[in-house]
């Protein structure tokens, strides 16, 4: 009996061994892939890397059309889908009646967020890049990483609004407050810290996304700053994919190099978005 | 006066609810839009090239003078990628799940989920770069047939991508379980093994399923780490060491050439587009309705 016992306990301990093992490994590829793309690029990361502009020397080529596209692209993206995600989830919370059309704007937001990315890239070239005569330009790269952002941005935008006590809106109500001032001076206040975090998080993720933007045409090799948003562009992932894609090995380094500064971009954006999280929620007091 | 001010209220309220329903149907529009474009282009696509050349054929070479419309080519390539990926993300993920919702201490979990997040939230071409650079030289120590661009190393990364989507959404699933069940089996005298393998699991199954669902689908629709790692070689093969492309890897071929607009080529990436929106959105489709049998309270 004793030793059926320990044995069972034997295997237990393997078997959460073994578990623990599955949830060390993907770290340590976190560490390892950081860690390879620093040593790869290291060479490479100064001054000169991040405003330079494309070259076919790779030991002269620069980042910098790159980032400042990238910044432009992001920029404009929030531009449109903060005002339209905030929107939609203000009409889903607020004002939607439970019925069709409220289920089936639910239903499309949850499967559109299934969409592969891809595919925003083929209705962007169709809807602006050719029948809205936008061509291969920032705005038709923004319109397109705006419509892929956009159920992110509702989903969190409704769960900021939805912890929101119902007594508040009540009291504005009481005190004789219509419902759209209730909201503009009472909901989204409080609720904009939460949904800010979530709000960032979104756009960062739109700086990496790369499939859409080369669907849409995207430039692969730009020597120019954008001057408008008619212009064309390059982002940081297409500029790194570019760099992926050529045979010299000297060009891999300049991947390296920008994989670094796109990494080191999106730790801060998540670092941001946590940060004022905390600063905002500690001015709202109830 | 006092009615003027209301009436002009009740406009001002009138118009910010249109405005805001405005901006609620503009995602439906989107949806719309998807649909529209690629059933439109699907059918100018059809016009030229027959069913039974698109179905019945295991070549693709549409921008070739020998032109070869079989899908089945590329669909292949996604397959592989996608199991490899699986294969990688599911037995880990679960037991990372099982780890997280069983063993694991608070401090621990609460430590662990975000970092696991973050595996999600790398963009995909740094991990293609990953892939290309670091996986495929390493894994060929191993394997010596493996070619440079292969779909093994891209689907092996791709499963590090979609592990947090299983390793989480599992992990709900296990965390939903009644304690009364886990109760009640070690009232029957079974160990925490023999509860986890004949309870706790068996009772989450829809939920895991949902969750594999979910990350399958992922990993079709990927685009990036495919295009660097695996190669742009239509290759009805289903050897994982070969070079291979997937559907998301020809779209992305086409598009970084200038094909001009309205030729069979431009109108291949909308039918590829297609089958793989149409292979996504079932699966999609699946995993929700798996998920509101869970909510229903069905396990």
């Amino acid at each position: 009996m004793r030793h059926r016992f320990l044995k069972e306990n034997t295997i237990e301990n393997a078997f959460k061994a073994i578990c623990f093992l599955s949830i060390l490994l993907p770290l340590v590829l976190i560490v390892v892939l950081i860690g390879d793309a620093v040593i790869d690029g290291w060479s490479r990361l100064s001054l000169d890397f991040l405003t330079g502009f494309p070259s076919r020397k790779p030991e002269l080529a620069g980042f910098l059309p790159a980032l400042v596209g990238s910044f432009y692209l992001m920029l404009l993206t929030s531009a449109i889908a903060i005002p339209l995600g905030l929107g939609a989830a203000i009409y889903l919370e607020e004002y939607a009646k439970p019925g069709f059309l409220t289920s089936l704007i639910e239903i499309n937001i949850s499967n559109l967020a299934g969409v592969p990315s891809i595919i925003y890239g083929l209705l962007g070239l169709e809807l602006f890049v050719r029948m809205s005569h936008m061509g291969r330009s920032l705005l038709a790269g923004a319109c397109t990483l705006a419509l892929l952002l956009l159920p992110m941005v509702i989903m969190v935008s409704r769960e900021s609004l939805r912890v929101v006590p119902n007594s508040l809106r009540e009291a504005g109500f009481a005190l004789g407050a219509d419902q759209w001032q209730t909201i503009w001076k009472i909901i989204l206040p409080m609720s904009i810290p939460g949904a800010l975090t979530g709000i960032i998080l979104s756009v960062a993720r739109a700086i990496g996304e790369t499939a859409p933007l080369i669907t849409i045409g995207a430039l692969t090799y730009v020597a120019f700053l954008p001057d408008s948003i008619h212009s064309a562009f390059t982002a940081m992932p297409i500029q790194i994919f570019n760099w992926i894609s050529r045979p010299q090995t000297a060009f891999q380094t300049n991947a390296a190099a920008g994989i670094v500064v796109l990494l080191f971009l999106m730790l801060f954006f998540n670092a941001l978005a946590i940060w004022l999280r905390a600063r905002l929620q500690r001015k709202v007091y109830w | 006066m006092v009615i003027d001010l209301t009436e002009k209220q009740a406009f001002r309220e009138r118009m910010i609810k249109a405005l805001l329903f405005f901006c609620g149907m503009v995602s439906v529009l989107t949806t719309l839009g998807i649909v529209g474009i690629l059933v439109f282009e699907t059918w100018g696509f059809f016009q030229h090239v027959s069913f039974k050349q698109f179905f019945g054929d295991t070549q693709w070479t549409p921008l070739f003078t020998n032109q070869h419309f079989g899908i089945w080519a590329l669909v292949s390539g996604t397959v592989l990628t996608s199991a490899v990926a699986i294969g990688t993300a599911l037995p880990l993920g679960l037991l990372a799940a099982i780890y997280l919702s069983e063993f694991a201490t608070k401090n621990f979990r609460l430590f662990v989920k975000p970092a696991l997040e973050v595996l999600a939230g790398i963009p995909t071409v740094i991990y293609g770069y990953f892939a290309l650079t670091f996986m495929t030289p390493f894994l060929q120590n191993f394997i010596p047939g493996l070619s440079g661009f292969n779909a093994l190393g891209a689907g092996i990364v791709m499963g590090m991508m979609i592990l947090p989507i299983i390793a989480s959404l599992s992990e709900d699933a296990i965390y939903a379980v009644p304690p009364s069940l886990k109760e009640g089996a070690y009232a029957l005298g079974a160990n925490k093994l023999a509860t986890i393998f004949k309870v706790v699991l068996p009772s989450s199954f829809s939920g895991i399923a949902a969750a594999t669902i979910l990350a399958i689908s992922r990993a079709i629709g990927e685009t990036m780490i495919v295009v660097i790692a695996a190669g742009q070689q239509p290759n009805f093969s289903f050897d994982p060491r070969e070079a291979i492309q997937t559907m998301t890897a020809y779209i992305v071929q086409v598009s970084l050439g200038d094909t001009p607009t309205g030729t069979l080529a431009y109108q291949t990436i909308f039918a590829v587009g297609m089958t793989l929106f149409l292979f996504t959105l079932l699966l999609n489709l699946f995993a929700h309705h798996l998920r509101r049998r869970i909510l229903k309270g069905h396990l």
